[in-house]
């Protein structure tokens, strides 16, 4: 067949399963994250299907969705609320990163995986899904409740996290010298800082360069800038990514809200041929035997980032309940945790059981975070009335 | 009144306030635009019963509602020594025959007698409005007359 047809056609049909998985992930009220990491199983290596054609096209699209899911991450926030932001949650959050990254780190030297592999499987590990946790607050009914600034300042510290840690990861991976990676990181901590001065100072001069009133131009701008920050962030070793995240910073205001509303079905379809990318380079086969770890990685990070969610509550004065919901809405992983080790293997610094092993965590944790979200609360509380009742036995 | 803002980052903002009774109550003002009203339960103030999204119209209006009451609850104290005297509030409704007519349309004072004192609109008072003033679906009309005046004054501005 011609490349071209084949190509178009394997597209056509992996996009249009997507769409149905995404149906039936909403259908059951879930995120279609783990979904579309299954649908990239059974389309990849060694999947039911094997598609060839899209594979050029499927890893530059995963490239411009990990660009566009940074950059509409920026978007989010203004500068004033990640200082502010950062100011209230340092606490929990050094507990947060301390708690959740030294799982997966720890887990890493275990199976031999090296320096690279702990930095790498404490990154996917540390990072909850702000996404997920957005939408399962929303969907349950809880923006109004006093504990979830609580775990969106938690968010918004991992977010910023991010922006330094994933410079760090792209220097380590690409087994740059210590000295290098020294300087890797002062430039990306500098780049950090300068952009987060001129965002809270200057942010509408960015806004206005990208802005304007016909949708198409706003588009094509807006598009093209955040390629142009990453493609010029990628030469200097800071991660694509980070210049995406960062120039969703300095963008603020209407022109942030317009960018938001303009990119967002680019970014799902993007995002979902990312995850799929992802999907398709991992071999089912390399599942299975580390299912295990999955599993107790799972178990292990669920209760930590449970403690951490419990104890930020705690110290903003929530009562119990509030407490125990605000840990749950923490437990999800999903998008960055596929970044981080999507990342890490496109280098081919890392043995290829490290992506087995966390697509099996993400699938994982992408559907055990909003279960326990929503059931948290009642298994909570029967289990803290038998112990009030107890004195009377 | 104390009324708590908290920033919620990446979403929007939560404006509340402890009632008397022990409940919290308000609104989350979402980055779209869109207004949640919300009522923390009984047992447990840090979580909601119930986040009611509202539309703009909706907000306004029950902005009116209880605005309205506040308004017509000073104004019949005030009234209370005057005996047959009563105020009353009446609404616009989205199939009055006076919406986005000027309120001269109507003659109420002509026809029954009763002062229209003050129209509450998206959560502000107009005080004393003239007869050009042009009424909207959702308007909050606080009214002044006699109990005939007021029953003959919501005929007129329901079926014209």
């Amino acid at each position: 067949m011609d490349p071209l047809a084949q190509t178009l056609i394997e597209l056509g049909a992996v996009v249009f399963c997507l769409g149905l998985l995404a149906r039936l992930a909403g259908r059951i009220g879930m995120s279609p994250i783990p979904f579309y990491l299954l649908g990239g199983l059974a389309f990849g290596a060694g999947g039911i299907i094997k598609l060839e054609g899209m594979h050029e096209f499927a890893h530059l699209s995963g490239e411009i969705g990990v660009i566009l899911l940074l950059l509409m991450l920026g978007l989010e926030y203004t500068a004033a609320e990640l200082f502010t932001g950062l100011r209230r949650s340092w606490q929990a959050g050094v507990l947060d990163l301390v708690l959740n990254f030294l799982p997966g780190a720890v887990l890493a030297v275990l199976l031999g995986w090296g320096g690279v592999g702990a930095m790498v499987m404490g990154g996917v590990t540390y990072i909850s899904s702000s996404g997920i946790a957005a939408k399962v607050i929303t969907d349950l009914g809880r923006l109004g409740n006093r504990e979830t600034p609580v775990v969106l300042s938690i968010l918004v510290f991992e977010d910023l996290a991010m922006a330094v840690y994933l410079p760090i990861l792209t220097a380590t991976l690409a087994g740059v010298s210590f000295l290098g990676g020294l300087t890797t990181v002062a430039i990306a901590l500098a780049v950090v800082s300068v952009v987060l001065m001129v965002a809270l100072r200057h942010g509408h001069h960015v806004s206005k360069a990208v802005h304007s009133e016909n949708s198409e131009v706003f588009l094509l701008n807006v598009l093209g800038a955040a390629l142009l920050v990453a493609g010029a962030a990628s030469a200097m070793q800071v991660s694509a990514a980070v210049g995406a995240f960062m120039l969703g910073i300095a963008i603020s205001g209407a022109t942030a809200h317009n960018a938001t509303r303009i990119l967002e079905p680019l970014r799902d379809l993007f995002a979902a041929i990312f995850f799929v990318a992802f999907g398709l380079n991992t071999d089912p086969a390399s599942i299975p035997p580390v299912l295990g770890w999955a599993l107790v990685l799972a178990a292990a990070t669920a209760g930590t980032k449970m403690i951490t969610g419990i104890w930020a509550a705690k110290q903003a004065g929530i009562a119990r309940p509030g407490r125990f919901r605000a840990g749950a809405a923490l437990v999800a992983r999903g998008e960055f945790s596929i970044v981080i080790a999507g990342l890490a293997v496109a280098s081919g610094a890392v043995p290829h059981d490290l992506a087995a092993l966390a697509t099996a965590y993400v699938l994982l944790m992408a559907v055990m975070g909003p279960l326990a979200a929503r059931y948290v609360e009642p298994l909570a509380k029967s289990l803290i009335r038998p112990r009030a009742v107890a004195p009377q036995l | 009144m104390n009324v708590d803002e908290t920033n919620l980052p990446g979403l929007g903002r939560r404006k509340d306030f402890m009632t008397a009774s022990g409940r919290r109550i308000g609104v989350v003002e979402l980055r779209e635009g869109q207004t949640e009203l919300i009522v923390s339960t009984w047992d447990d103030p840090d979580t909601c019963q119930a986040s009611i999204p509202l539309t703009s119209d909706e907000a306004a209006t029950l902005g009116n509602l209880l605005g309205g009451t506040h308004l017509a609850m000073k104004l019949a104290e005030e009234h209370k020594d005057v005996p047959g005297i009563v105020t009353r509030q009446f609404s616009i409704a989205a199939d009055s025959p006076f919406q986005n007519q000027p309120m001269g349309k109507a003659c109420i004072r002509t026809r029954c007698g009763v002062s229209i004192v003050a129209i509450m609109r998206e959560g502000e008072v107009l005080p004393s409005p003239g007869p050009d003033v042009v009424l909207h679906p959702g308007d909050l009309l606080v009214a002044v007359g006699t109990q005939e005046g007021l029953d003959s004054a919501a005929h007129i501005l329901r079926h014209g």
